[in-house]
């Protein structure tokens, strides 16, 4: 099929940026997206064109390193997958595709599609950890966790750090990312000993980081590729003020 | 060109079940005043590197971590999926060190040494507890104990889950406490970084030479020790498993400047993958070998047979390995069950248009246990085929075929994890220690854990407790200097070529030649012309490359040009290797070793060795060491799985 894309190019951070558009006249709709980004660079590389820069690793909705906003939308059209896993075939012949790079205060673009995400690094340094030294762990089984606390813990534990939660915000909040890793601790009793100071480093972490407020939109939840859930969010609330009260 | 030079890997005396505890009480300590003098370089961050780099920070060491991602979470050990084993026993099915032991070095064909394998066995459940306890969501059952299944090659449950994300669960628990440690002050994480060189002074490993993707800066760091836990280089293949970035690149610096590589050609072809679909396709996803524990692969008993699966009558399936293996049916060791799926699909049964690949099966698991238990176990995998592919596993089988996953070969260390060089030290797939010849499911985050958690901490000291009068090591020195002109130099030619051709077509080119004469089956006359194809290959992307952009600056092409100049030396010395090895075992299937029943057919009295290549120059071949493997508990016997 014939697609024409808007690409979002920048230099540097300095640079101001704009759109160019490219053609492409054989796009498959077996490809992934980042396939079919390849494609096109393969060809501006044979053209003598500098090819524009985008991140990914894995390909397979892991690793959390891809992640555009096309169309408008964070990882595109497709419900619940990561921009590696975008398939082709949600789009079709004649489609203009835009493609712009995360947008937040604390994702400042590196260049054309790249952004710097290391400010989720930071939410994790303030707090994110069990501080369990190696050496130090009891017996596995000493600690019995009941399967639906295990549950919870593993589904908001599934968080990529792709960043995504953010880049649908209005508000460019983290709120979703360090609520996931909080309700993750803070339903395991291994966690249960440090979580009324984890839930207050992270949170001021992130206010401290340029992240905005959360205002409740469930813009996050809707996009998140991993579906993590708003109730994460609630429950962190709950950690915070019980960590505020006692 | 062979010769029969002496390497010492340093194994402890002793009865096996005695080695390690006797061993760590007689290495030598650094005091905790003199670890905060000492500084060490971590190059990776995944569940070696990272699990690493926290404890030598813990213990007080000054940590320098080195990723190519942006952020250190991202290695590709966040894709595993199925698990990870330990011998806990929790399921009184009569597991113990000693089983879980022999079942890896049976597994790896008996060419992985007894005391590294036996030590892995014997700290796994120390992982396991590490892991609980901070904070990793192992499955677990009603009871709110932990949950065990089991794994290809094995009769015993003995393997921990997270569903199909175990790798990310415990990659992150590593994450965290590096996380937890740079917040300390006592890792300085360097992300965004490849790491190019290795500078040695007076033959020892005192740093690195690293690439600063983001400006193009080539930056020098030294420490008094450096780690390599820089993962598998299974990208070799160009279409595999790993992460489009995955590389060798560090190991082959290690390889040139005189650490050996040992069993190259042992490369792991995973048989439950994603087919390949077309020619675009630029990965493929793995989907867990533990769907082989319900799901049961066929493929037509009728040659080229085009139809829907679903229209396939029960008595028209061959259950292949089933029928080939009645003991072990579906879940036999990974290299059996690639081969075996090549083996129909070269015959003609093979599934699907290409008529390569084989279906994987769900139909009677979920008549027999329920779709809702099915889907507990599996939901993420399922998902993920789904997105892929459009098939739900649910109602349709998979369709999957082999592809190149993980590499048993990698730098040779010693029991101290320390390669030929003093002071480097190897970790995870980056080494090439405890999986022989072919690597079993779930063992190797085992492998990995192990050596950065608890192996590496305990033997690096035995090492530094000779440096602790050594100050910081300057970087302005002439070693510094070299190390430094040579990456530059590397990187300018690979962009002054200016030709033709694009850096991944070069990468395919080299995949195929490798895929077809160095893959699942080998013979002599394959992978001559292969070494000559490859050789030929490099000299043309030496003279016709094209390398956009600019070198100081996020130039992405640059990057992948740097990995795949190291993956032709790669290749050569996965074939020379292959070509050394005049026998079948694990993974490494030569077509003129078999049995009558097309079986591996070992030779352990001439090849009961491991293979470690040392560097001489750019046009000599390398020249091979052989390390003689000793059993002293197990007598090495064939590997049957009927
Ligand atoms: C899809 C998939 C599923 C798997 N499932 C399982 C499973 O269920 N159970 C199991 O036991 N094993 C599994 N494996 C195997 C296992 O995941 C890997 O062998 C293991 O995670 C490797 O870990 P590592 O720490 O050695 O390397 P990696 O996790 O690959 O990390 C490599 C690190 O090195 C860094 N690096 C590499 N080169 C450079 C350089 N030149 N400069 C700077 N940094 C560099 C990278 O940035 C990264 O941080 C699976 C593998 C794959 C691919
Ligand atoms: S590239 Fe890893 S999640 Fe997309």
């Amino acid at each position: 099929m014939k697609i024409t894309l808007k690409i979002w190019r920048q230099e540097s951070a300095q640079d101001k940026g704009g759109f160019v558009t490219y053609k492409m006249d054989d796009v498959s709709t077996e490809m992934t997206f980042p396939e079919m980004l390849d494609s096109l660079n393969e060809d501006l590389i044979k053209r003598n064109e500098v090819p524009f820069a985008f991140d990914s690793d894995c390909r397979e909705g892991i690793c959390g390193m891809c992640g555009l906003y096309i169309n408008g939308r964070p990882n595109g059209p497709q419900e619940g997958v990561t921009t590696c896993q975008l398939n082709m075939s949600m789009f079709k012949d004649g489609d203009t595709i835009t493609i712009e790079p995360w947008r937040a205060k604390a994702f400042p673009v590196i260049k054309d599609l790249v952004v710097d995400r290391t400010a989720l690094d930071k939410l994790i340094q303030a707090g994110g950890f069990i501080s369990a030294k190696t050496g130090a762990a009891p017996e596995a089984n000493a600690i019995p966790v009941s399967k639906e606390e295990s549950d919870i813990a593993f589904d908001a534990g599934v968080c990529i750090g792709c960043g995504t939660c953010v880049a649908s915000c209005k508000n460019a909040s983290a709120m979703l990312f360090i609520s996931a890793k909080v309700s993750q601790f803070a339903v395991l009793p291994q966690g249960r000993v440090e979580a009324k100071e984890r839930v207050q480093t992270m949170v001021a972490q992130m206010d401290a980081l340029g992240f905005g407020n959360c205002t409740n939109t469930g813009a996050c939840e809707a996009e998140c590729p991993k579906e993590i859930k708003l109730s994460n969010i609630a429950r962190m609330n709950r950690e915070f003020y019980k960590a505020k009260i006692s | 060109m062979q010769q029969p030079g002496k390497l010492d890997a340093k194994i402890p005396g002793g009865p096996l079940k005695d080695k390690w505890t006797k061993h760590k009480a007689s290495l030598r300590l650094v005091s905790p005043a003199n670890k905060k003098k000492l500084d060490i370089i971590v190059v990776g961050a995944g569940a070696a590197g990272g699990s690493a780099a926290a404890s030598l920070a813990e213990l007080g060491y000054n940590v320098k971590v080195f990723v190519f991602q942006d952020s250190p979470r991202r290695a590709h050990s966040i894709a595993s999926q199925g698990g990870i084993n330990a011998s806990k026993n929790y399921k009184n099915d009569s597991d113990s060190d000693y089983r879980l032991f022999h079942d890896m070095l049976k597994g790896g064909d008996f060419r992985a040494r007894e005391a590294n394998v036996y030590r892995a066995a014997e700290i796994s459940n120390n992982i396991i507890d590490q892991y609980v306890a901070s904070g990793v969501p192992f499955a677990r059952d009603y009871s709110g104990y932990l949950d065990n299944r089991s794994f290809g090659g094995v009769q015993v449950s003995r393997t921990f889950y997270a569903q199909g994300q175990t790798g990310q669960q415990c990659t992150l628990a590593a994450y965290q406490a590096l996380s937890r440690q740079i917040k300390a002050g006592k890792v300085t994480m360097f992300s965004r970084r490849d790491v190019l060189e290795l500078v040695l002074i007076d033959g020892k490993a005192r740093g690195v030479i690293a690439r600063n993707l983001l400006t193009g800066e080539i930056e020098r760091h030294s420490a008094h020790a450096v780690v390599f836990a820089t993962g598998g280089f299974g990208t070799v293949y160009y279409l595999s498993t790993l992460a489009i970035n995955s590389n060798g690149s560090a190991a082959l610096a290690a390889y040139k400047k005189g650490a050996f590589m040992a069993n190259p050609s042992m490369a792991q072809i995973h048989p439950t993958c994603l087919p390949v679909l077309n020619d675009y396709q630029s990965k493929l996803t793995l989907m867990s070998e533990s769907l082989r524990n319900d799901g049961r692969i066929w493929v037509s008993s009728k040659k080229g047979d085009k139809r829907n699966p679903l229209d396939i009558p029960e008595n028209e399936r061959d259950y292949y390995l089933e029928r080939r293996y009645p003991a072990f049916g579906n879940l036999v060791p990974r290299d059996v069950a690639s081969r075996a799926a090549k083996e129909r699909c070269d015959a003609g049964y093979g599934a699907g248009e290409t008529g390569l690949s084989v279906y994987l099966d769900f139909k009677d698991a979920i008549k027999d246990q329920g779709e809702e238990v099915i889907g507990n176990k599996y939901g993420t995998l399922f998902d993920l085929y789904r997105k892929i592919t459009g098939i739900n596993p649910y109602k349709e089988p998979m369709k999957i075929y082999p592809a190149s996953h993980y590499t048993m070969g990698g730098l040779w260390v010693d029991y101290n994890l320390m390669t030929t060089i003093p002071g480097l030290y190897a970790l995870g797939e980056a080494n090439f220690s405890d999986h022989g010849a072919n690597r079993l499911g779930a063992s190797s985050l085992m492998q990995c854990s192990g050596d950065g958690y608890f192996i590496l901490p305990v033997t690096i000291g035995d090492y530094l407790a000779d440096e602790i009068k050594t100050p910081q090591i300057p970087t302005d020195g002439p070693e510094f200097e070299e190390a430094e002109k040579a990456v530059e130099g590397k990187l300018s030619k690979l962009m002054s070529v200016n030709g033709s051709q694009t850096v991944s077509s070069f990468h395919k080119k080299l995949g195929q030649i490798l895929w077809t004469h160095s893959g699942m089956k080998r013979n002599e006359k394959g992978l001559k012309q292969a070494l000559q194809e490859v050789a030929e290959l490099q000299e043309e992307f030496w003279k016709d490359v094209k390398v956009p952009g600019k070198l100081e600056h996020l130039n992405h092409e640059l990057e992948k040009a740097a990995r795949v100049a190291d993956f032709f030396d790669l290749a050569k010395l996965i074939i020379t290797d292959a070509l050394d090895r005049n026998e079948s075992c694990g993974a490494h299937f030569r077509e003129e070793y078999q049995t009558e029943d097309g079986e591996a057919q070992r030779d352990d009295d001439r090849y009961a060795y491991v293979s470690a290549w040392e560097f001489t120059d750019e046009n000599k071949g390398p020249m091979l060491h052989k390390e003689k493997l000793v059993f002293e508990t197990v007598t090495p016997t064939k590997r049957s799985y009927k």
